[in-house]
């Protein structure tokens, strides 16, 4: 039989849009987890900043280092939106229409794609703002410089939103993404399909418990410390050469 | 004497509207109706229709959940009425059409207008590409299991549940749904049908395809024939993306 020529498109689009939705949301469990090294000490969080920039690598700190990733994590999150917002309603009629079948059919994983559009559409800007700060200030990281910048440069109501949001948009992604490409379904899809509705949930409660203490540290750090914009920490035991 | 407590008396309110009736709009009709043992929601409605007005409109055929006929939105999720029985349900039970097919009147719609359309255009049946059928031919052996797993998805009744049940197809209603779905996954596991995974993709390989489920799971659950309707969109998922990353 001979083959026809298909378009590829729709299916290039579809892949892309799980795959960089799976890079990011494996990358904010990373981060997350890495920020909350402030909540062990401030000597760990500083240890694990250098880490990012290189400095257990080259024995010193780059922090273009972290802008670069920061600009390819922006890529991502670009491309990402702009695959994923072909799934938003795009006219009031589907809104309303969307709205009404939600309230009426009172169905789980139906309303939690509400929360990933809500989410979605939030970060859009507040990610954006975050995305982009990371790119510009890269040496602004650190347990004093942190606290600095969600204290006093009034960051942490935007924080604490981008947490909310980025948390449950990227598990019950990760949970849809699962059922989507039939990932670890077994021979019980209702099973497996409950057990990963557990994780999902476990892990948006323990990521939001994880990130909302270590940003109270940050505040606290933030008042209780006279941190000047920029300043870094000192380790008490790493000494490196002024650069 | 066993102690009998008093039948509950069910409040049943239908969304009562007549097309065809220009000076008709849509309205919601409440009806009470004294609950029996066992009974379902098609036993409630023919009452209404013996005891309280009879020209209310619904659908029956086979009262057993085998023809597909009864489906409708009872408190607002979309099932067969004569598989559901008022015990499960409050006292006070909703009942209006299901939403997306042609409308007859009252609770009755027209989803063979919309399975036939979806069938001629998904082409749901074998595709030998033999020119002329050999009737003298014996029919290809097959294995049982894989006979089993395609009468699995055969069971399928055409109810339009996975429809109403779907949001993505609410809002879209050019997206294929569930039920198109399953019969593509259906024909392609049947090794009679010679369709190409190219020629598949013709067919699903869209928005309005595959591509275009949001994995939303309405489908799935709602069912009534419990047919695996997530894992075989997973299944198709990945047929065409694997189909699209050849050549």
């Amino acid at each position: 039989m001979k083959n026809r020529k298909i378009d590829k498109t729709p299916a290039r689009l579809d892949f892309i849009q799980s795959t960089t939705g799976l890079i990011l949301g494996v990358f904010i469990m990373g981060h997350i987890l890495f920020e909350s090294s402030i909540l062990i000490s401030n000597e760990m969080m500083y240890k694990v900043t250098i880490m990012f920039e290189g400095y257990y690598f080259f024995g010193e700190t780059y922090p273009s280092i972290i802008s670069f990733l920061a600009g390819a994590i922006s890529i991502i999150f670009i491309l990402h939106a702009g695959v994923a917002l072909k799934k938003f309603p795009n006219n009031y009629r589907q809104h309303k229409i969307m709205r009404d079948h939600v309230l009426a059919m009172k169905h789980e994983d139906t309303s939690l794609w509400v929360v990933q559009i809500m989410t979605g559409f939030i970060m859009l800007f507040i990610g954006s703002v975050h995305l982009y700060t990371m790119m510009a200030e890269p040496s602004n990281i650190g347990p004093y410089a942190s606290s600095h910048r969600v204290v006093h440069e009034h960051m942490w109501p935007l924080y604490f939103l981008l947490l909310l949001s980025v948390v449950s948009h990227a598990f019950i992604g990760l949970y849809r993404l699962a059922l989507k490409w039939g990932f670890m379904e077994g021979k019980n899809t209702k099973e497996s399909r409950k057990r990963f509705k557990f994780l999902m949930k476990s892990l948006i409660v323990i990521y939001i418990v994880i990130g909302s203490l270590s940003l109270m540290k940050y505040i606290y750090i933030g008042y209780t410390t006279d941190c000047e914009a920029g300043e870094r920490y000192k380790s008490t035991t790493i000494q490196m050469k002024a650069h | 004497m066993r102690d009998e407590k008093k039948p509950r008396l069910l409040k049943i309110s239908i969304l009562r509207f007549d097309p065809h009736d220009p000076e008709d709009v849509p309205h919601m009709e409440t009806f009470e109706v004294e609950e029996s043992d066992g009974m379902t929601l098609y036993i409630v409605l023919n009452e209404i229709r013996e005891h309280h007005d009879n020209s209310l409109k619904f659908d029956f055929v086979c009262r057993a959940g085998i023809c597909g006929s009864c489906s409708m939105l009872v408190n607002g999720r979309p099932t067969l009425a004569c598989r559901t029985l008022t015990s499960k349900l409050g006292e006070h039970i909703t009942l209006a059409p299901l939403p997306l097919f042609e409308l007859i009147g009252d609770l009755s719609i027209y989803t063979g207008k919309w399975m036939r359309y979806l069938n001629e255009h998904l082409e749901t049946w074998i595709h030998d590409k033999e020119k002329e059928v050999a009737f003298d031919k014996l029919e290809e052996r097959m294995e049982p299991a894989l006979a089993d797993e395609i009468y699995e998805l055969d069971r399928c009744v055409e109810c339009g549940c996975c429809v109403a049940g779907c949001g993505t197809i609410q809002m879209r209603p050019s997206f294929t749904g569930a039920v198109g779905l399953n019969k593509i996954a259906r024909y392609h596991l049947d090794p009679r049908d010679k369709r190409s995974d190219e020629e598949y993709y013709e067919l699903i390989g869209d928005e309005d395809g595959i591509f275009g489920c949001m994995t939303l799971l309405g489908c799935e659950d709602v069912c009534p024939k419990d047919l695996p309707l997530q894992s075989k969109i997973a299944y198709l998922r990945r047929m065409m993306i694997k189909t699209s990353m050849k050549n």
